[in-house]
């Protein structure tokens, strides 16, 4: 491997000596096509045209008035599919094509990047197998029929939690054994490297068009920029363009489910601690001895027991600062926002607004905050109906 | 305290018609399905002749092992294990006998323990060595120093896609042996011998000294004489006779009868190649 994938001390890529050779040629094609024209040409080509970007930044006027200070959307939901996803999967999908490899697999939880990898697989015409744990096959089974539709076969993973870390285990067995000709499209900033450097370069749209954005329809920066964290692609993509721009906080949210004194939740950059899960040395929810905890939380995109590296770096650093809210407070984000704005936030992305919402009254009216919605709730509407009962 | 070196050179002047013995070496999950049985079952293949132990402590999320050793894992946490009890089981298995111990486990569990001390404190228990199956080539200086300050013989994996530099580099770093992954893919019996493994031990033997044990997939004695004739210094079998504590869980007190007879099967078939 040309680099060694390090955050600080986070990251890195601790997989078993089988896949070293696999992670090496991609990242070998990463660092020689993400800037090459043809490849960037045509990725643009399918960002706008197939996946719908530019996303518009949108200035939330009812919401806005409810918590006392300015927000602003940031639309991922209205790209094809629903989330951000698309815009990883179009460029590690691309990478796959221009690789040469005619198998993608992948890995999910909510769904949206088993669909997005799904959409990808029939748009270059890649055989697609996803990886999905029986429990989210349950939860989130409009998703899994639209894989379907898309072609893709979906492959419930038995064992553990039955949830996205267990996804990522199967996935990655099967990649062991047919390591030659598939590409495993892996769906967050997380992994082993070189995958949060990827996952993070083809997410970074969303924060070069928002800083653009802000300029433009405010004349300044924001004050805060939020986005909910699990392996945390959304979150690094919108952070990285504000990173340097030391006066725009930073705030990542990540799902504290029951209540984080509970235990039952998925937040290890709020109450985890340093390990080695996935390839990647990160923050992680597990026991004195390092076994892996269980995770739980209402949005199945958010409910993994580790947190991509650079996000551990940042919350080291301080300049990014980790929050977490509870379920609760997350289902009834959902009802008010969507009666405020006419639009249904994923569960995933309402608990960035969750926070947004906790501020309210706190923050001076002239606040600039952005949230990322990173998709949409169409998802969810069963999940929210069964919890209000 | 018997150490690699001295297993190796034992089955080297073992052999007849001028070819070695192959040391044998299985694997258990430490712990499964109970502490007490999975003790009993060690015993058993000491005694059907076993010339080393690979011994794993089990892991929640154990991504290079297919179903069979992940529900030993299972089976094992369930029951109780720690890493407390897996030391405890050591030091019993030295007692019984001076084989040599080599643990193949994950990482997370080492670190969390910290790396020197757990070295330091298995080293004490017995233990040969320490295989991270999710610790390659490149991370070699967070574990080589602080293995070989405790006393511990280093093993890494070399598998059938590993380019030749990558493998000599791998070698160099080896004092106990060359775990050596027959296939691509994870842990668990397969019906025949890869076709990669063959290839896989003549390239080691030209480049390197270091004894070369095979391991994933081997399922039967044959397996085993095949390996054997081909150069391989030891086999591991793991999955095969895990299945067999899987199979009898409702007679737990059978097992450790039907994993010796096994273990004598293979022992026989590759002292009579």
């Amino acid at each position: 491997m040309k680099y060694g994938g390090r955050f600080g001390q986070f990251g890195g890529f601790y997989v078993p000596e089988v896949l070293i050779l696999a992670l090496e040629e991609m990242e070998k094609a990463f660092y020689k096509y993400y800037k090459d024209k043809k490849f960037t040409t045509e990725l643009d080509v399918l960002y706008h045209d197939y996946a719908g970007r530019p996303t518009p930044l949108y200035y939330a006027t009812r919401f806005s008035e409810l918590v006392g200070f300015k927000v602003y959307i940031k639309r991922e939901d209205l790209l094809h599919g629903g989330a951000h996803k698309v815009n990883n999967c179009l460029g590690q999908g691309l990478l796959a094509k221009y690789m040469g490899k005619t198998k993608l697999i992948a890995e999910t939880g909510a769904g949206q990047h088993g669909l997005a990898t799904s959409m990808v697989g029939a748009l270059f015409g890649m055989q697609t197998k996803i990886f999905m744990g029986t429990i989210d096959v349950e939860r989130q089974s409009v998703n899994v029929h639209k894989m379907r539709l898309c072609g893709a076969e979906v492959i419930p993973v038995k064992g553990g939690t039955e949830t996205l870390k267990d996804a990522i285990n199967e996935a990655l067995r099967y990649w062991t054994a047919n390591v030659a000709d598939t590409f495993y499209l892996f769906g967050t900033a997380c992994g082993p490297h070189p995958y949060p450097t990827i996952v993070k370069h083809f997410q970074s749209c969303i924060g070069i068009e928002a800083r653009a954005q802000c300029l433009e329809k405010m004349g300044k920066l924001p004050d805060i920029v939020t986005a909910c964290v699990g392996g945390g692609s959304n979150a690094i993509g919108i952070f990285s363009a504000f990173v340097d721009d030391k006066n725009v906080k930073l705030i990542g949210v990540e799902p504290a489910g029951k209540g984080i004194k509970t235990g039952k939740h998925a937040a290890p950059l709020n109450a985890g601690k340093v390990g080695i899960l996935h390839g990647t040395k990160m923050y992680l929810m597990q026991n004195k001895e390092g076994q892996i905890l269980d995770t739980e939380s209402i949005s199945a995109g958010l409910d993994y027991p580790g947190v991509g590296p650079e996000h551990c770096l940042l919350k080291d650093t301080g300049r990014a600062q980790y929050v977490a809210v509870e379920d609760k407070d997350v289902l009834d984000i959902f009802d008010i926002f969507t009666k405020c704005e006419g639009i249904l936030p994923a569960l995933e992305s309402s608990h960035s607004l969750a926070w947004v919402y906790s501020q309210k009254g706190k923050l001076p009216a002239d606040t600039t905050v952005v949230v990322n919605l990173s998709g949409r709730g169409d998802k969810d509407v069963d999940i929210v109906e069964r919890n209000r009962k | 305290m018997k150490t690699y070196k001295q297993t190796f050179a034992e089955c080297r002047k073992a052999s007849h018609s001028g070819l070695k013995r192959a040391a044998l070496i299985p694997f258990f999950v430490i712990g499964d399905p109970d502490f007490d049985t999975s003790f009993e079952i060690i015993k058993a293949a000491i005694d059907a002749g076993v010339d080393i132990l690979e011994l794993g402590v089990a892991f929640s999320d154990p991504i290079a092992d297919g179903p069979t050793i992940q529900k030993a894992d299972i089976r094992a946490l369930a029951s109780g294990i720690n890493i407390e009890k897996a030391k405890d089981l050591i030091r019993k298995i030295k007692s019984y006998k001076d084989i040599p111990i080599g643990l193949l486990m994950y990482y997370n569990l080492i670190y969390q323990y910290g790396t020197e001390k757990f070295f330091v404190d298995f080293a004490r228990a017995g233990v040969n060595s320490v295989l991270i199956a999710d610790l390659s080539i490149d991370d070699v200086d967070e574990i080589y120093a602080p293995a070989r300050k405790a006393g511990l013989d280093t093993v890494f994996m070399v598998t059938p896609n590993t380019e030749i530099e990558r493998a000599k580099k791998i070698a160099e770093k080896c004092t106990g042996f060359i775990y050596t992954v027959s296939l691509l893919g994870v842990t668990g019996g397969r019906d025949t011998l890869s076709d990669m493994i063959k290839p896989l031990i003549s390239r080691l033997k030209s480049i390197t000294d270091v004894p070369v044990c095979v391991g994933f997939g081997i399922s039967t004695p044959q397996h085993a004489v095949e390996l054997a004739k081909a150069g391989a210094d030891g086999v591991i079998i793991g999955s095969r006779i895990v299945k067999i504590i899987e199979d009898n869980l409702n007679d737990k007190k059978s097992i450790p009868a039907k994993v010796k007879e096994f273990l004598s099967q293979i022992k026989e078939a590759i002292e009579a190649k």
